[in-house]
């Protein structure tokens, strides 16, 4: 038997949350970012042994231990992508914390070391109940980060928050029973290739998808998230924007696309309809804010929705756009987040109009910031260009005007963000207090940097990134070819016209003749 | 068969009469000194009749004592099991709560054992006659123990309260099991099926309803739930938790047994009205319990919740169905026991005991292992995994799914988000909300133990038991399919 490493993987973040919680401040920080560095080392090993083109499921663990289902972990490229995408964010979020949170130090940590073998877990699980035990349980982190540590409103956005997620999941779990008495198995990759009946897939795809669109966020269920991100503490905010909104795309792409490609395609035109409202209407929203975190938590909504319409195109680009929006935008948006945090540290307040001119007084935080708020419009070079074009080509193959309104959005998600980074680090320093707000840190730097070098590497040389993932996209497409959508602008051969337009019918009669 | 053979099966309940008898004459001797020795030797004799309960698990087939009327199958075996754990953990929690009033008496032991006997002959009924016998030994130890805290007025109106409409309830068992016996000429389980098989008059069906109604009066299910607030709030917390948990597992599992059993062939008689109890057990438990300030009265809202997932089980009316049934009462006792504790644990220095949402504000600073411990068991209570409370819930609904009773498990999910609101309204308190009120008092050890142990079994270490959970019940479920 192989090293059981993503079994380890879980167990070093549990270990020490369950020591965290019998620490001291100062020695519950430490072990929570040794405990996150170790698992970003085997991350990183993870990744090294991954071998590309190899076998669909590699790393596959399997013990009886449950009765009605089983203790399985296996990852594929996609699910590797992803869980690097959390142990790298993880160290990150235990070093914003790092100062920021004062009380209650070591329950905390323990909370966010939790958060990070659910994560991993969910994105490891082979088993479909397994899935959900890992899915569900994130609420219960989740809940105590905002409630605990939350801003003011910060009871009314863990209620809201816990409750539209567990409304969503409990649907889903239903079907998922009803799958596995159906299928006879709660293998994931076995019911990957099972084919439901169609008549049962369109109510199976409805259950999976109350449960997905919550967590997504797509519109018109997204109103937790500005909540939950607002009132969440700068470290929660990463996480949530980060990973936990990648488990509602995971869902998709692992659930509800393969198991269900009927009724993924007879639902296809839902799922764009409300991509563009979303697109359209939470990007007119972010322009408005007044409070930074809100504005980045509803452009998070708007990159979602171009992750849906990728999804749902089908075809190779367009799934290959979606996981690289995914992954950039877990990337971007945390680092954005971050930034919200650096200044709100110093100023406590996420106002944008407290704030203005920091390029003159935090020329290196300013810097970052560009770079951050380049990367989520999407300049050529970031991260995040390469998933949108992607997925915009992807959709495109499609539907031209699903193209043409998502395109829109991103035009829109240039304005609010050149805005708002107009508001904070350009222009006259207003107040005085803000002007007087010292550059990075030590501690902050090691924060953004490596984000920022993950930003560029993945703009630059995207590849790396998407090898894994190709030959499990690939099946992804094979799997839905034979309900791929026709494209709507498609040519169609006509009958080749006798003469061009500007073709003069000759009437030669008469000619010269005088 | 020979009566050797007869004494041997209801060997636990003969040792526990004898114990309790013994102990009740001691008690009288002795008054209250000896009341420690007693309880000890009470819990002893309890764990003797657990054990040797065991012993008789998966020895064959149904082995029916005094010419059937009484059965030791696995499923009473299970059943019983899980009464006797019940029971004993809220006699060791009893002494240290009464002795900080000065109200600990010997009485209390003795009515537990007898209690016990009460409640494995419940479940072990094949005739109506012992049923009933059963029933009433356990019901009336129960008034008493509801108003054991004498000096208390609330413990005297809530023992009050129990003794009238048990006894209505009482009375409607009994009348219904007079038609059935009308109907059927038999009080015997088999005869009555075996009657029921061949005409299932409306008189029949009349006495099916009555006595169906009785019972959900008994393990507190909607409509026949008004009574549980009041009692719970009212009685003694070790003697709530014990009402909470033993004699409504023993209710259940004799539901359970009269529905496989002489009701077996008319299952579309009772299941609607299963199903019906059930998510009305579920609505009203949840959307009670809200408004509630009292965490008393708010688990006992809890409890009526619990009995409608517990149903769901039922309702599927498939061996897969009773086995969930029962896989759900061995984690909803350590549930319901441990959040009952931790409800006692909650008291301040003068003894007198934090109630309401409003004392456990910021419990989480003041009193961190305690607050953990709630926390895990109210997330478990609301089926949130990795909890084991959420096994619980999964084995009914995918009995239900299995049953293809899809509408049924969908509205019975999505009620259990109701429910959840005031679970995590109990950990708002707890954690995000500021201490206004005094530090609980330190606990005593025994309490701690029988906590500790419940909030061990839910924790996500309870998956390990599984394997095991799902063998013993699923051969305790196939006993009532086996016989029938």
């Amino acid at each position: 038997m192989e090293f059981p490493i993503l079994s380890l993987m879980l167990a070093v973040p549990l270990v020490a949350a369950i020591a965290c919680l019998f620490l001291t401040a100062s020695s519950a920080r430490m072990v929570a970012l040794f405990a996150t560095l170790i698992n970003l080392a085997l991350g990183v090993i993870l990744w090294l042994n991954y071998d590309i083109g190899g076998a669909q499921w590699q790393f596959t663990e399997r013990a009886q231990l449950f009765a009605g289902f089983e203790y399985a972990l296996g990852i594929d490229g996609i699910a590797l992508m992803l869980i690097m995408l959390s142990v790298f964010l993880m160290p990150i979020c235990i070093l914003a914390s790092w100062d920021g949170i004062t009380k209650r130090v070591g329950e905390y940590m323990a909370a966010f070391l939790l958060m990070e073998v659910l994560m991993i877990g969910v994105f490891a699980a082979q088993d479909l109940f397994l899935f959900y035990i890992f899915f569900e349980a994130g609420l219960i982190p989740m809940y105590l980060i905002i409630g605990v540590w939350g801003g003011d409103n910060r009871i009314y956005a863990s209620y809201k928050f816990f409750l539209y997620t567990l409304l969503g999941s409990v649907l889903m779990l239903i079907a998922m029973l009803w799958m596995v008495n159906e299928a006879g198995t709660s293998d994931i990759p076995t019911l990957m290739q099972y084919d439901f009946p169609v008549g049962a897939q369109l109510w199976l795809w409805l259950a999976f998808f109350a449960s997905f669109a919550v967590k997504m966020p797509m519109w018109p269920v997204h109103t937790w998230l500005p909540d939950a991100h607002v009132q969440a503490p700068t470290a929660g905010s990463v996480i949530l924007a980060g990973v936990l909104l990648k488990l509602g795309g995971y869902g998709f792409i692992r659930f509800s696309l393969p198991m269900f490609p009927d009724a993924s395609a007879d639902l296809a035109w839902l799922v764009f309809a409300l991509s563009m409202v979303a697109v359209i209407y939470t990007s007119l929203v972010a322009l408005v804010q007044h409070d930074m975190k809100k504005l980045i938590a509803y452009s998070s909504v708007a990159h979602m929705a171009i992750v849906m319409v990728g999804l749902f195109a089908f075809n190779v680009q367009g799934l290959e756009g979606a996981m690289m929006v995914m992954l950039g935008h877990g990337l971007v948006s945390g680092a954005l987040f971050l930034c919200v945090g650096v200044i709100y540290d110093r100023l406590h307040t996420r106002e944008i109009a407290r704030y203005g001119g920091l390029s003159i007084n935090m020329p290196k935080y300013a810097l970052f910031f560009l770079l951050f708020t380049m990367a989520s419009v999407g300049l050529p070079g970031t991260s995040n260009f390469v998933g949108e074009f992607l997925a915009l080509a992807g959709i495109y193959k499609v539907s031209t005007f699903v193209t043409l309104v998502c395109t829109t959005g991103i035009i829109l998600g240039a304005a609010y963000m050149l805005y708002l980074y107009r508001r904070v680090a350009f222009g006259e320093q207003r107040n005085a207090d803000a002007a007087a707000m010292t550059d990075l840190n030590a501690r902050e730097w090691a924060m953004l940097a490596p984000i920022a070098a993950a930003v560029l590497w993945m703009g630059v040389y995207p590849e790396s990134f998407l090898a894994p993932m190709r030959q499990d996209i690939a099946a992804l497409e094979t799997r839905l070819a034979s309900v791929a959508p026709q494209y709507d602008s498609e040519l169609t051969v006509g009958t080749p016209k006798d003469h061009a337009a500007n073709f003069v019918a000759a009437s030669h009669e008469g000619e010269g003749e005088h | 068969m020979s009566y050797s053979t007869s004494l041997y099966l209801t060997g636990a309940e003969i040792g526990l009469s004898l114990t309790g008898l013994v102990l009740l004459l001691v008690t009288a001797w002795t008054g209250e000194r000896a009341a420690r020795a007693i309880t000890i030797a009470a819990v002893a004799a309890l764990f003797g009749a657990l054990v040797f309960n065991l012993s008789l698990f998966g020895q064959g087939v149904a082995a029916d004592a005094f010419s059937g009327l009484f059965r030791s199958d696995n499923f009473a075996i299970f059943a019983k099991s899980l009464v006797y754990i019940a029971t004993i953990a809220c006699l060791i929690v009893a002494p240290r709560y009464f002795d900080a009033r000065g109200e600990y008496r010997g009485e209390y032991p003795v009515l537990m054992l007898f209690n016990a006997v009460g409640m494995g002959m419940m479940v072990s009924a094949i005739d109506l006659m012992t049923l009933y016998i059963g029933l009433e030994m356990s019901s009336l130890s129960s008034y008493v123990l509801a108003s054991f805290a004498r000096r208390d007025g609330k413990s005297s109106e809530a023992g009050l309260k129990y003794f009238v409409l048990g006894g209505l309830a009482s009375g409607i068992i009994l009348y219904g099991v007079s038609l059935v016996y009308g109907f059927s000429g038999t009080t015997s389980y088999d005869g009555i099926r075996a009657a029921f098989t061949a005409d299932f008059s409306t008189g029949a069906m009349f006495g099916t309803v009555f006595v169906l109604a009785g019972v959900a009066f008994k393990i507190a299910a909607v409509p026949f739930h008004m009574w549980t607030p009041d009692v719970y709030e009212g009685a003694p917390t070790p003697v709530t938790a014990f009402f909470a948990s033993a004699p409504k597992v023993a209710a259940v599992a004799m539901l359970v047994r009269m529905a496989a059993g002489p009701f077996g062939g008319q299952v579309e008689a009772w299941q609607q009205i299963v199903i019906f109890a059930a998510l009305a057990s579920i609505v009203v438990g949840a959307l009670g319990a809200i408004g509630q300030a009292n965490l008393k009265r708010l688990l006992a809202y809890s409890s009526i919740n619990n009995v409608g997932f517990i149903l769901i089980g039922l309702a599927a009316a498939t061996p897969k169905g009773i086995e969930g049934v029962l896989v759900y009462l061995f984690i909803y006792v350590f549930m319901t026991i441990g959040s009952f504790v931790a409800l006692l644990m909650l008291r301040d220095a003068k003894g007198k005991a934090l109630a309401t949402f409003d004392d456990i504000s910021g419990l989480s600073t003041t009193s961190p292992a305690l607050a953990w411990c709630l926390l895990a068991l109210m997330f478990s209570l609301a089926g949130i995994p990795p909890l084991f409370g959420f096994w619980a819930k999964f084995v009914v609904f995918q009995a239900a799914v299995q049953a293809d009773m899809i509408a049924l498990a969908a509205i019975g999910i999505a009620a259990s988000v109701i429910g959840a609101f005031y679970y995590i309204k109990f950990i708002k308190v707890m954690f995000f909300d500021e201490p206004k009120g005094a530090a609980p008092a330190e606990a005593s050890v025994s309490h701690w133990v029988v906590l500790g142990l419940s909030v061990l079994v839910i924790s996500p270490l309870g998956y390990l038991l599984t394997p095991w959970l799902s063998d013993m019940a699923g051969a305790a479920a196939q006993a009532l399919f086996f016989a029938a």
